[in-house]
């Protein structure tokens, strides 16, 4: 008995040991990414990055155009993913819960979440880009908001869900109609967490690279049209990292640290008022 | 469920009605739009690849030549390394991606833990092109120099050990691509998995401590079983996210279009051909045949996410 005590303790102390080298692999793995990000971008951030176009190689220069075509595609994206994806979050949580058709939409919405974001980019082309002839702006925006909208509609039915049904309740008997309801009480009641949806679905968008290679292309100069070719941040990092030249380089490093710490910045504030709103 | 009469007495105003209608019209609508997309996605590929499906027909899958100058095109190749990129991936980080998750729920200071789970959820959410950056300059130029060059220096040539690991020593290959991959997949799934271990009751986790087990069995013989469902839905969404990845493989695989023939040999996936190529091709067969490899890769992810989800989906019941 007592060898047979001794080996199952055994077993237990590897699985532990190895449990923890696991967890110091992956958590040095992701250290030290963070670290090459560090330095490497930060050393490259100096005025010139908000205040100056992409250069020549060679000549210095900065990120404007980028970040500010990032910038409007993503609020493109958003306006668009804001309303349907909390339009359609709102039918899903009130109007089509338990409902056949409430399953199937929640069931394919869970699908596009994890859809392949360059498939979109392909899909976008195909309505956007071939039939007018151009890459622009707007076809990054939609590519943008066909990303985000899940991610909100799944967001604000969690949330809607969890308001309490005495709200509603209350509402009705005061004889209040049912829109009436949900847009006056429930989604006042629930304006952090809509909040967070928006949160959490921008740090998906303000990343992605592949639904914008052929669909707003880039653009190497100024632009705030939306129907021109646009530059944006993620596509200007790929061309510069891939570039020969060192300068370029480097700005791709500051371009990719300025993503990582927007992201985790839009991130841990999501996080801060989602946990506001799950306290009573 | 309220009945309409109750939500609309007498003497309430008479848009009332109307503006009900409205409302639920336009949230109906929109759920139906997300229906309406992803129909779009699956035509739109189908439509735009047919061109490529007729003129090659089955050849399509099963050749390995694509050439973009005499205008064929076998994707065979890219196929090949979508799959085996992204099973490697998984080989790598399930047991990494368990191991984390194990550790944080069982043996892990409850200090410590909530700041590691918090960390590993947030870093689940780097965009994909800061990890396929410090593939391309970091990973890939220590992985040739230090792994790579002396194993390719070692193995005589010829052996069976040497068709394995042929290759370029650059670093750009099947194996640092999948490594990209499983860097990137393992928080995710980290924190997916955690999330699943801390729905088991801690009743029944408490119970098997009662009769003795140590944290080993209790995982194994508990925890595991209570969750097998969900493990492999979230097994399947790891996979799903490492197939259609694009632009951390897309840095490092070399970008070779024929079948890879090592480990260390670069090769191509759906998602990274298509992303280098598609803005550039200029004939309408380039276009259908990047199109196509976009609709295969889109039944191949959606299956495993289906399949996933229907999984995850009953592990939530």
């Amino acid at each position: 008995m007592i060898t047979r005590a001794a080996r199952r303790r055994a077993f237990n102390g590897v699985f532990v040991v190895l449990c923890s080298i696991a967890t110091v692999i992956a958590l040095s793995a992701l250290v030290m990414i963070l670290w090459t990000l560090l330095s490497k971008g930060v050393g490259g951030i100096d005025g010139m990055i908000f205040t100056h176009d992409q250069p020549a190689p060679g000549s210095p220069g900065g990120l404007r155009n980028a970040i500010v075509g990032s910038l409007i595609m993503c609020g493109v994206g958003m306006g668009i993913a804001l309303v349907i994806g909390i339009l359609a979050g709102t039918w899903l949580a009130e109007y089509g819960a338990g409902t056949k058709y409430g399953h199937v939409v929640r069931f394919f919405n869970d699908v596009l979440i994890s859809a392949p974001s360059i498939l979109i980019g392909l899909f976008v082309y195909e309505l956007l880009v071939a039939p007018f002839h151009g890459f622009s702006g707007w076809a990054g925006g939609v590519a943008l908001a066909f990303l985000a909208t899940p991610i909100v509609v799944r967001t604000t039915e969690d949330i809607l869900t969890l308001q309490p049904s005495a709200l509603r309740e209350a509402g009705m008997a005061l004889g209040a109609s049912r829109a009436f309801v949900i847009r006056r009480i429930i989604w006042k009641a629930a304006r952090t967490g809509l909040l967070t949806a928006g949160l959490l679905g921008f740090a998906r968008i303000s990343g992605e690279t592949a639904p914008l290679l052929f669909t707003s292309l880039g653009n190497q100069f100024y632009n705030h049209s939306l129907s021109q070719p646009m530059a944006s941040l993620p596509t200007t990092i790929f061309q510069f990292a891939l570039s020969a030249y060192d300068d370029w380089q480097r700005l791709a490093w500051v371009g990719a640290l300025l993503i990582a710490v927007a992201v985790l910045f839009i991130n841990i504030v999501g996080r801060v008022l989602a946990r506001e709103t799950h306290r009573p | 469920m309220a009945t309409t009469e109750l939500a609309s007495p007498r003497g309430a105003p008479p848009g009332h009605a109307t503006g009900e209608i409205v409302f639920r019209f336009a949230c109906a609508s929109a759920a139906t739009l997300l229906l309406v997309a992803l129909a779009g996605v699956v035509i739109s590929l189908f439509v735009g690849g047919l061109p490529a499906f007729r003129t090659f027909g089955i050849g399509f899958l099963t050749s390995t030549t694509w050439n973009p100058v005499t205008e064929v095109y076998g994707a065979a190749g890219p196929i090949a390394g979508t799959l085996i990129t992204a099973f490697l991936s998984l080989l790598i980080a399930l047991p990494l991606a368990l191991g984390v998750s194990v550790f944080l729920v069982e043996f892990c200071p409850v200090k410590l833990s909530r700041p590691i789970a918090i960390a590993v959820e947030l870093l689940a959410g780097i965009p994909s092109i800061v990890y396929g950056m410090w593939g391309l300059f970091v990973l890939a130029p220590w992985f040739a120099a230090h792994v790579q060059l002396p194993i390719v220096m070692s193995v005589t040539p010829g052996s069976w050990l040497d068709r394995f690991f042929a290759g370029t020593p650059n670093g750009a290959n099947i194996f640092t691509a999948s490594l990209i991959l499983a860097v990137m997949i393992l928080p995710y799934m980290a924190a997916v998995f955690r999330e699943l271990f801390l729905t088991v009751p801690p009743q029944v986790r408490e119970a098997a401590y009662g009769l003795g087990c140590t944290p080993f069995e209790v995982i194994k013989a508990v925890v595991i079983p209570y969750v097998r469902r969900g493990m492999i839905g979230v097994i399947m969404l790891g996979l799903g996210r490492a197939l259609g990845e694009t632009m951390a493989v897309t840095f490092i695989i070399g970008n070779a279009h024929g079948f890879p023939h090592s480990l260390f040999d670069s090769g191509s996936t759906i998602a990274s051909t298509v992303a280098n190529e598609f803005a550039e091709a200029t004939t309408e067969m380039h276009t259908s045949a990047l199109i196509a490899l976009g609709f295969l890769l889109f039944v191949i992810t959606f299956v495993v996410l289906a399949i996933a989800r229907l999984l995850l989906r009953e592990a939530k019941h």
